[in-house]
């Protein structure tokens, strides 16, 4: 804007107002802010300045309340009902006269004046002017991150006051001009206007000590989005929930977890979850961290982002992430979109056991696909937490970071990490080597993971929690966690090939044909060997037909009453064919009992016993044949015995102790 | 590929509705609305059955000259449903199920969210991120 109209316009408003060139520039850039739209010049309504921003303006010129009201009805905007670029111009000089301690008058304005200053205007005015740029380079010394350490330490700022070369920051963090940091106004306008009547005195005092050396630019206005931040009001806010922060030297990252904020985090989860290699639940976070105000959805967002596996609980790092997150937030950071690379769950925890990695290595950590992501952090995780619990459950944790480790990913730094970490965590070399053999071994592998369950049935609780979400829709992920858990500790029993209640005559013969088929090779000198271990079942099995045979029964009588409900139940299947074939069979079936004499024996027994003639050598044949396949069904039956009577005696101890559990559980009433 | 995508609470009130061409939002908001007659009959129909994946996605429930309606039940009789245009080659069965999937992935998220009150309106980023996403393949 030409200093035409300033002049001209401050003369409409009845009053003859020098402005230096430099004070018309600062007016009409700050007129320009407060009335963006609208064009330059003019004097109806449409170049008039916004009243709220006008206001917010004023305000952030921090001076007292009826300060302001007095200026505005000098400056006759009240009188006329708008800002137009004469009051907007008389207004802001009032405020300079204000700011520099004189009365405000309109006398007062005559004189030559410093510029008004603004706290937190908007970084355009910045970028119009260079030359404030480098004045507020020299003046702000304090860079982004150091505001940080700002916010962590207890009282600093009241040295900070005194020094001259300090950034000009008034001690109040003020509500910010421009309506785009809507973040921080409710966080910080509070705090300004309870403080802005306490430290006036001191600001108007630090301030005119300031306009003495600053008569050139507008330097206190043009600060950064974030310099405003972050002083004893908050410091002071934040310990009263929370304990306060050692100074801290901190790099350029805001989102960098230095070393005294973690273990102050650590403590905090102490505080709600003892041990540091569990969970804490997501209603307790929730608690815990309502109490830092923030409001729901902030926090509702810092949950989204610090609970990477999105399992509704946070783990030590996803805690501390978190917590870093809501300090951040308090201080008036804008909550990022995605969870900064150094609030990742395994770059925190790495941070915390090797302090001495190196940063590049950790940004090589590229942030891959999220699902992927998430296994591979929680397997970190897991990692992690077995290191630090060494009675947790190991095996079947490790096994999954064999898992981890067998996918392509960073793998430098994985392997060397998993290395270090599981040498730290397993001090048995049983495990080491389980690690070893797991590691090589396929992850598909079902025998190792089987094993390893065996041993983490006890520790259900962790293994429950260490479990990765699996994504099922007809359970929900603890059903899931929970039947994983509740694995058997063996492989059920392999089904036979055949099926086990042979009730029907054709499937076994389909299935005796195809074993036959496939022993056919071997079928004849077979029949010699397995007597022995045959004849214990087939004596079961024939003893319950032919009572009046040997004995010896008695060997097996433990297995006998259930092996004969098994043997019953077969019985009919083979009753038919033992009744086509009774007598021969019969015959046969006494021979076969003496243990002493083999079938092969018994076929030259068959054999004369049988009239020589076709039809005898074709039911000879027949015979033969149907002695093998009893033999085999025989064997197949009482394999199928076994197993069934392994499966009952198990299914006995699995009822046995749920009628304990029941007997304990039932209340002691009813009788 | 969807041109409306809602969430559809228990109660049957709105947890979620987001559309694509931002005029003419109202006629997919009653379309929704219709379809969950549709969609309760549906869940009538099955009765006591036994609920696994194929029961909870429920195909199309109608179509219309311009578009196709498909819904989607969860067991806490949360719904999804989804309106895709239909001069877009016909999106196969198999991609709406992934998409109902994935929309049912991010929904367990939210929830998981202590923060989260169930029955409040969902304002999560990442739903909103991955609800684009499905949006925009076509546009």
């Amino acid at each position: 804007m030409d200093p035409g109209p300033g002049g001209a316009a401050a003369g409409g408003a009845g009053l003859l107002l020098p402005l230096s060139d430099t004070e018309q520039q600062r007016y009409s850039e700050l007129f320009s802010l407060c009335c963006s739209p609208a064009p330059e010049g003019g004097s109806a309504p449409a170049p008039a300045a916004g009243g709220s921003k006008v206001g917010d303006l004023f305000r952030a010129s921090q001076l007292p309340a009826d300060t302001l009201h007095q200026i505005t009805e000098l400056c006759g905007a009240k009188r006329v009902g708008y800002f137009g670029p004469a009051q907007f111009y008389v207004a802001l000089k009032l405020i300079a006269a204000a700011q520099s301690g004189l009365p405000v008058r309109i006398e007062s304005i005559k004189s030559e004046l410093p510029l008004p200053r603004f706290m937190a205007l908007k970084n355009d005015i910045e970028m119009r002017y260079g030359n404030v740029a480098e004045i507020h380079g020299v003046k702000f010394q304090l860079p982004h991150p150091t505001l940080e350490k700002n916010s962590f330490k207890r009282s600093d700022e009241g040295d900070k006051k005194q020094e001259t070369k300090s950034p000009p920051m008034s001690p109040m963090c003020s509500p910010p001009a421009s309506p785009s940091n809507y973040q921080r106004i409710p966080l910080s306008y509070g705090y300004g206007k309870s403080r802005s009547g306490l430290e006036q005195p001191h600001g108007v005092s630090y301030e005119a000590r300031h306009s003495t050396h600053q008569q050139d630019g507008p330097a206190t206005g043009n600060y950064g989005s974030k310099s405003a931040l972050v002083h004893s009001s908050l410091s002071r806010s934040l310990s009263v929930e929370r304990e306060p922060q050692d100074s801290s030297n901190y790099p350029d990252d805001p989102w960098r977890i230095t070393e005294e904020q973690r273990e102050y985090y650590i403590n905090q989860f102490k505080s709600l979850q003892p041990d540091l290699n569990s969970f804490i639940s997501g209603s307790v976070a929730k608690n815990f961290f309502t109490k830092s105000k923030l409001p729901i959805p902030e926090l509702s967002h810092i949950w989204e982002l610090s609970d990477v596996d999105c399992d509704g609980a946070l783990t030590l790092p996803e805690f501390c992430a978190a917590f870093h997150l809501i300090v951040a937030r308090k201080n008036g950071y804008p909550l990022p979109d995605t969870l900064p690379e150094t609030l990742l769950p395994d770059y925190l925890q790495q941070a915390s056991f090797k302090p001495k990695r190196d940063c590049t290595l950790l940004d090589s950590y590229s942030e891959s696909l999220p699902v992927s992501q998430q296994t591979r952090d929680f397997n970190r995780t897991e990692l992690e937490t077995v290191r630090e619990d060494p009675t947790n459950s190991e095996p079947l944790i490790l096994f999954d970071v064999a898992t981890s480790v067998v996918e392509p990913k960073t793998s430098v730094e994985e392997m060397p990490d998993k290395s270090a970490l599981t040498q730290d965590a397993n001090s048995d070399d049983n495990q080491a080597l389980n690690i070893s053999t797991t590691a090589k071994t396929i992850p598909k592998d079902f025998k190792p993971s089987q094993h390893l369950s065996v041993k983490t049935v006890v520790q259900e609780s962790n293994t429950l929690k260490a479990r990765p979400r699996s994504r099922s829709y007809s359970s929900t992920s603890i059903e899931d966690a929970m039947k994983k858990g509740e694995e058997p500790p063996m492989p059920p029993p392999r089904p036979q090939k055949s099926h086990s209640r042979a009730s029907s005559l054709d499937l076994n013969k389909i299935f005796q044909q195809n074993t036959q088929a496939v022993k056919s090779g071997w079928l004849p000198p077979p029949p010699a060997l397995p007597p022995r271990p045959f004849v214990s079942q087939t004596e079961q099995v024939s003893e319950m037909e032919l009572h009046p045979q040997m004995n010896r029964a008695p060997s097996q009588t433990e297995e006998s009453s259930p092996t004969r409900k098994e043997i019953l139940l077969t019985q009919p299947p083979s009753k038919p064919i033992r009744r086509k074939f009774r007598s021969e069979n019969q015959m046969l079936e006494n021979q076969e009992l003496t243990p002493t004499s083999s079938v092969t024996s018994s076929l030259p027994a068959v054999k004369p016993h049988l009239p020589a003639q076709k039809q005898s050598s074709k039911q000879k044949r027949a015979i033969q044949t149907a002695i093998r396949k009893n033999k085999e069904a025989n064997a197949v039956l009482a394999r199928l015995n076994s197993e069934l009577q392994q499966q009952l005696k198990e299914v006995h101890k699995e009822r046995i102790a749920l009628e304990t559990q029941l007997e304990q559980l039932r209340p002691v009433t009813v009788l | 590929m969807a041109v409306c995508i809602a969430v559809i609470a228990k109660e049957n009130y709105p947890l979620y509705i987001r559309s694509i061409p931002t005029e003419n939002e109202l006629k997919f908001h009653y379309t929704v609305h219709t379809s969950l007659d549709v969609v309760d009959e549906k869940i009538s129909a099955m009765g006591k059955a036994l609920v696994d994946q194929r029961e909870l996605y429920l195909g199309l429930l109608y179509p219309t000259e311009d578009y196709k309606v498909y819904g989607y039940v969860t067991n806490s009789k949360v719904k999804f449903v989804m309106v895709v245009d239909s001069s877009n080659t016909a999106l196969r069965d198999n991609e709406i199920r992934s998409m109902f999937r994935k929309l049912h992935n991010s929904y367990t998220d939210v929830m998981c969210n202590p923060f989260y009150n169930p029955g409040d309106c969902i304002h999560s980023r990442a739903f909103d991120n991955m609800v684009t996403s499905m949006m925009m393949q076509v546009c």
